[in-house]
């Protein structure tokens, strides 16, 4: 195999790392939910969701397995592996909160990976086309969701409002580096492997615009000092504590069968 | 010959049910994409309903003792992801049998539909009474492919096979 390649397959690989960590994380943060939801539909709704974004994870896991060829697993690169080397955004990783936070922090995921998935179908490698197809209907209805929540606490009462306007100005600094530019997504846009986040990033802003107009919730102006790291390893302390838990019996247990 | 034992492999699979709808086997549900035959050895195409599907890994096990019973002792299941499962595979017959059970059957799939996020809205009847005067309750129900209705006229909770 000639070393040009090798160094695409390398970066693909990096490619499901992204993608897989920020469903993992995601997935994980929601699951943490089970059982303590504020209504019985939305308990359920919320595990249904973690678990659509745990099987998003474990494709995309089993595919950068495939291409490292070291013989690992998915469950090796969800238990085995540092905060170090999680490539996750830093906006999955953030605490559940109240329902807001929550709420707010799936909107901004659901609308990025909806603009993006609908672009990655177009990829040049087959799998991830097709992994971006499947998990798009999935991405549909945890959009639809997290929408209607956004526009039903934002235009809720005094104290749903505020808390919504509270969590945009938690969370509002973690939305920038979903759309970030680096030498990794650029090579990747290159060779068509996944799409300019550029126009993406224009495409999300104008879909998030209209449900905070619904919701009666300002749009953050452009100047927000915007978060970055975690693509590169670099998260905020929650992480471990997220690893912590999820990680515990495997490490603990590494022969563990269920 | 080769026919032969492919009918014998698709009979034995339509007897697998779906672990969380028992009413309909992996065949129905347009899950089996193909069998493939070779020296001796079966190759059983599979594709998952949704990502997420707890239900994946108990199926495949299911093919495999249930194949193993029939005398094939070399069976091996791959799951493939494309083209996506889309409950469009699902026959007439297959939608009168999950309404029969209860469950509203899906409608007609549109996948340009994507972006039309807010306004999805779609006409389900109950199951129990036909009735139109129903309310969706949770997109999310009792399992990933469900979502949650409740119907004003005869006063029932009822799933809605989500249309994929
Ligand atoms: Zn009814």
């Amino acid at each position: 195999m000639s070393d040009i390649i090798r160094n695409e397959q390398d970066d693909v690989f990096e490619l499901c790392l992204r993608l897989g960590d920020d469903c993992l994380i995601l997935g994980q943060r929601l699951s943490e939910w089970c059982g303590h939801a504020p209504i019985l539909e939305e308990d359920i709704a919320m595990t249904n969701i973690a678990l659509d974004l745990l099987g998003q994870a474990i494709s995309l896991y089993k595919y950068a397995c495939e291409l490292e060829g070291k013989g690992r697993t998915e469950d090796d690169l969800a238990y085995f592996r540092s905060s170090l080397e999680f490539r996750n955004s830093k906006l999955v990783e953030q605490p559940n909160g109240d329902f807001a936070v929550t709420m707010l922090r799936q909107f901004i995921f659901d609308s990025y990976s909806l603009f993006l998935y609908d672009e990655l179908k177009n990829s040049t490698d087959e799998t991830i086309s097709a992994i971006a197809v499947k998990s798009l209907k999935e991405i549909k209805y945890h959009l639809r969701h997290s929408s209607e929540w956004v526009i039903r606490l934002g235009d809720g009462n005094e104290e749903s409002h505020n808390r919504m306007n509270k969590a945009i100005q938690q969370l509002w600094r973690f939305s920038g580096e979903l759309f970030e530019i680096d030498d990794l997504s650029q090579r990747l846009f290159e060779k068509k492997y996944m799409p300019d986040l550029m126009p993406i990033h224009q495409k999300w802003k104008v879909y998030v615009k209209d449900i905070f107009n619904k919701a009666t919730l300002k749009f953050p102006s452009d100047d927000v000092f915007m978060q970055t790291g975690g693509r590169k390893g670099n998260h905020t302390e929650h992480l471990d504590y997220i690893l912590a838990v999820m990680q515990i019996l495997p490490r603990s247990f590494p022969q563990a069968k269920w | 010959m080769n026919s032969n034992i492919k009918q014998i492999v698709i009979d034995t699979l339509s007897q697998i049910s779906d672990p969380e709808i028992p009413v309909v086997n992996i065949i129905e549900m347009g899950m089996i994409r193909d069998v493939l035959l070779e020296d001796g050895s079966i190759q059983v195409i599979l594709t998952p309903t949704y990502s997420g599907c707890p239900a994946m890994r108990q199926i495949e096990d299911d093919i495999v003792l249930a194949l193993e019973k029939k005398g094939f002792n070399d069976v091996a299941v791959k799951t493939v992801l494309s083209p996506a499962w889309t409950t469009d595979w699902l026959s007439e017959e297959t939608k009168v049998k999950l309404k029969n059970y209860g469950i509203a059957p899906p409608l007609k799939s549109n996948p340009d539909d994507i972006f039309n996020i807010i306004s999805m809205n779609q006409q389900i009847n109950c199951p129990f009474c036909n009735s139109e005067k129903t309310e969706l309750k949770s997109f999310f129900g009792s399992t990933a492919c469900k979502s949650l209705y409740y119907c004003n006229n005869c006063r029932q909770p009822f799933e809605h096979f989500k249309c994929h």
